[in-house]
This record gives structure tokens, C-alpha cells and sequence, in this order.
């Protein structure tokens, strides 16, 4: 038997955005070729197109998150969409409404289309399961499982910089285990053919088994970031941290915070990247974030334009 | 229907020849990909144009994406001069319905307020569905709506047109039951 992909409708096409993980090559290829006509966008004097007129995105953030919300907010306005932000910590939910009563109410108001950020891994997937055959449903992150459009932004930002996939040395560094950003980010890498895929961090904040991602873990900075092409650094999610994985911000920084000199055992014209919000001196210097090799910024501005092909794609396959 | 079709080139020529008189110091050309910036593309070397050349991808202008979905093959549209008070050239292989220069018009309007649009094609196959109408034109001949007029180029650069039967893309992808 073969098991439905839940993001695919019966023709096999993206119906929803969930997770990297499963999506073909050709998919992660046509979401990044179609960002590239979004990105000109910006230099019109009208910097929308009509392609989701009259159509509704309603941005449901369970979890708190300026810039993925905002970006997102952008990419459905310059699509011409009608975006309706709801602050779900501050609504029913608080008052008891469950899960998929809130979907259904929203989805009598006539929703098109769900943004979905929920602490709990896998929210976006019950929702996806439960709408109607004519909604699509994004998952702007779900608890540590996945980040899609986060990732596939990565992507496309190396694609940018590097052109092509087949030669690279990426390396994911830092908190692994609490990052659903990484794990999307390396499923895209190895199903765009990235041929070394490295994590370096300390054993704590590593997921047992991340091997099995195809990766290659590193426990040293020096020896992980050696000739690399793209450093990819992770936030340390200091909220999502309970216990002693750590003895301190401070401690961390000595070992796996990423500072000129350690950058400096990557390739001349490496690139480094990061999701944001930094925490500056836990897991990355100044020097480093505001110097040559960081495309910080530039990943916010492209993430408009991926966030836009993947809305463009979903809200056609219907 | 007959299956001989006009040379191409014959018809190239003809529309290089209605064109050369209409081309002014403000005359900018921007051809509708994918035949029409082929012909664009060659017009302007021919015409000797040295403004530089606009070409427009109309996917995210179209009016069945409801029906269809986004194209799989959408490139980045290229208008590299103001648009503003401008005299565009919109230059197209084949005219059918009128609906593709709607959404170039449309897209065009994005970019500024041009001072006029005129229309140039290599084809114009009747069976329009709007009211739009060539300034220039290679020739009118009718094709039946069962058939899709398509033009080709060569490596060397020579255009060619052929017929294919309609294609319905999305009944296509449908997979086996």
C-alpha cells in the first residue's frame, strides 16, 4: 500500500505546504525558479500582482513571531490577497475553543488559504487533514518538527549566492535539537543533492541519531567549518531550553559561537546565514553578522519572494 | 484545413517591413514570452533599435488561474527602461483570443503610465474573445479551435510555425487511475 503524502492533492499536486521532508527535487526546484520572478517585483511602481485577488489568507500565529508573520503578511498583500492576522494567544483559544472549532468558524468567514505557527509539532497537519478539499494550509513552523518556507528561503538564498547545489559543504551549527528550522534546511540540502551535510554542536543540543538525516556530526568548530562553502547558525532557543543542556550562554559562545577567527577555517568565499532573531555574542560574533560573509538581511528580503511562490503554487492547485 | 502553413520568414519579413516606418526615438519594444521575445528580440536587431529591449513573462497576469494553475515555467519578466509616457511596442507570434495582451497590457500598467501601446504579431488567427486588434500583422488566416498554432526557432535563428492538437496540461499531469 502506498501511503497518501498529505500535502498532495489527487493529482500530485502541492495542495499544502507542511514539511520539506518528502517533497521531490522538482518540487523544492519549480517553488525556488518561481521566487526568482517575484524578486524584480520590488523595483515597480506597482509591487503587487493579481494572482490571489479576492482571495482570503488568514495568518494564524498560536506562537509569537513578528518577522515570519510579517513576511508572510507582505508576500500575500503584493500577491493581492486579503490578509487577516489573528492573534490567537489573545482570542478563543484562550477561552477554550478547541483547535479545529477555530478552523471551522474561520473557514464559514470564507478563508482561502491558512498560515499556521502552533507550538505543538504536527498542529498544521491536523488542520490540513480536517479543511475542505478547496483550502491549503502553510505551516509557518510547528513545534521542533519543521519550518518549510524558513528552509526553503535558506535554499534559495544559497542558490543565489553558490548557483549550484552539487559541489557544496554546508555546515548547520548549533542548537540541532530544538530547531525545526534546521531540520527542514537539511532535508532540502539533501534532496537538492548537497554532497556534505554537516552539524556541529555539543552533544546536549544534538538530536540522538541525526546521522540517519545524512549528515556528518562535528563536535569541533575547526574541524566542522573547514573548507565550507555556507555556515548556516542556528538561534539558541534559550525559551525552549529546559534543564541543564548547558552551563552557560557565555560558555557557549567560547565553544560554538561563531566569531571571525573560527570563520576563518571556512572557504575565502564562504557565506553565513542565519534565521533570526541572533542572540549577538551567544551564537554569533557582531564582527561576523554585520562583516562580509553574512547574507543575514538579504535572506528577510528573498523570504518575501519564496513565501510568495509558495502561496502562488498552493492557491493554483486546486 | 489545409496543412500548408505560410513560411515564417516570409511573414517576418513582411511585418519588419510594416514596422520600419513606426519606429520612433520613443518607440520601446517589449515582446510576450515565449515566441513573442524571440521576435522581438530579432525585430530590434533589425530595426536597429538601441534602447534596450523589455520582455514580459504574463503568467502571474493570466485570467484562468482559477483553471489552471500557476504556469511550471514562469520566468522573471525584464522592463529595463521607464515605461512612463513611453510609445511600447507590444510584439506577439500568434494573436488568438485577445486574452494574452490583456494581461501584457495589464502587467505593462504595473510598470507605469505609457503614452500608447501598439500591437504587433506574426499571426493573427481570428477567434477573438476581446476587443483588441493588431497594428501590425504578418497575416490573417483562420485556424480551427481544436488546434494550436505554434512558432518555432531554429538554432540558426529561422522561425518556423506548425499546428499541434490543443493541449490540455492539466489533464496530462492527472496520473493513471
Amino acid at each position: 500500500m502506498i501511503l497518501k503524502n498529505p500535502q498532495l492533492n489527487d493529482r500530485g499536486e502541492l495542495q499544502h505546504l507542511l514539511s520539506i521532508e518528502g517533497l521531490p527535487r522538482e518540487t523544492l526546484q519549480h517553488i525556488l525558479a518561481t521566487a526568482d520572478s517575484f524578486i524584480g517585483l520590488t523595483e515597480r511602481e506597482v509591487k503587487k500582482v493579481p494572482l490571489l485577488r479576492g482571495k482570503s489568507v488568514f495568518n494564524l500565529f498560536f506562537e509569537n513571531s513578528t518577522r515570519t508573520r510579517t513576511t508572510f503578511e507582505i508576500a500575500a498583500k503584493r500577491l493581492s490577497a486579503d490578509v487577516i492576522n489573528l492573534n490567537i494567544s489573545t482570542s478563543s483559544t484562550a477561552k477554550g475553543e478547541s483547535l479545529l472549532d477555530t478552523i471551522d468558524n474561520l473557514a464559514a468567514m470564507h478563508a482561502d488559504m491558512f498560515v499556521v505557527r502552533h507550538a505543538s509539532s504536527g498542529a498544521p497537519y491536523l488542520i490540513a487533514r480536517h479543511v475542505a478539499s478547496h483550502l491549503h494550509v502553510v505551516n509557518a513552523g510547528d513545534g521542533r518538527h519543521a519550518h518549510p518556507t524558513q528552509g526553503l528561503l535558506d535554499l534559495y538564498t544559497i542558490r543565489h549566492y553558490k548557483k549550484d547545489f552539487s559541489r557544496l559543504s554546508v555546515a548547520v551549527v548549533g542548537d540541532i535539537l530544538h530547531s525545526r528550522v534546521a531540520r527542514s534546511f537539511i532535508h532540502g540540502l539533501t534532496t537538492l543533492g548537497v554532497p556534505d551535510v554537516r552539524v556541529i554542536g555539543p552533544r546536549t543540543l544534538l538530536p540522538a541519531g541525526v546521522e540517519q538525516l545524512g549528515v556528518k556530526v562535528y563536535h569541533d568548530m575547526a574541524q566542522g567549518l573547514s573548507g565550507c562553502d555556507v555556515v548556516a547558525m542556528l538561534r539558541l532557543q534559550n525559551e525552549r531550553m529546559n534543564g541543564a543542556l548547558l552551563p552557560s550562554a557565555q560558555e557557549f559562545f567560547k565553544s560554538y559561537g561563531l566569531t571571525p577567527e573560527k570563520l576563518a577555517r571556512a572557504k575565502p568565499n564562504c557565506i553565513v546565514m542565519h534565521p533570526g532573531p541572533m542572540n549577538r555574542g551567544v551564537e554569533i560574533d557582531s564582527a561576523v553578522a554585520d562583516g562580509p560573509h553574512s547574507v543575514i538581511l538579504p535572506q528577510v528580503t528573498f523570504g518575501i519572494a519564496v513565501r510568495m511562490a509558495v502561496m502562488s503554487i498552493l492557491a493554483g492547485n486546486n | 484545413m489545409s496543412t500548408a502553413l505560410p513560411d515564417a520568414e516570409a511573414l517576418y519579413a513582411e511585418l519588419l517591413c510594416q514596422l520600419k516606418p513606426r519606429i520612433g526615438a520613443d518607440t520601446r519594444l517589449v515582446g510576450i514570452m515565449t515566441g513573442g521575445a524571440w521576435l522581438a528580440e530579432r525585430l530590434h536587431r533589425d530595426l536597429g533599435i538601441s534602447a534596450p529591449l523589455g520582455v514580459l513573462d504574463i503568467s502571474f497576469y493570466r485570467d484562468d488561474f482559477d483553471q489552471t494553475g500557476l504556469s511550471r515555467n514562469v520566468k522573471p519578466s525584464s522592463i529595463p527602461f521607464d515605461v512612463q509616457g513611453r510609445r511600447l511596442l507590444l510584439v506577439d507570434d500568434v494573436l488568438y483570443t485577445g486574452r494574452t495582451v490583456r494581461a501584457a497590457m495589464n502587467e505593462l500598467f504595473d510598470y507605469g503610465r505609457p503614452a500608447c501601446i501598439e500591437l504587433a504579431v506574426l499571426v493573427d488567427r481570428g477567434g477573438r474573445e476581446l476587443p483588441i486588434a493588431a497594428q501590425c500583422c504578418g497575416a490573417s488566416f483562420e485556424v480551427p479551435a481544436d488546434q494550436v498554432l505554434v512558432l518555432d526557432r531554429k538554432d540558426t535563428g529561422t522561425f518556423s510555425l506548425s499546428l499541434s492538437a490543443t493541449h490540455r496540461e492539466r489533464a496530462n499531469a492527472r496520473p493513471e487511475p
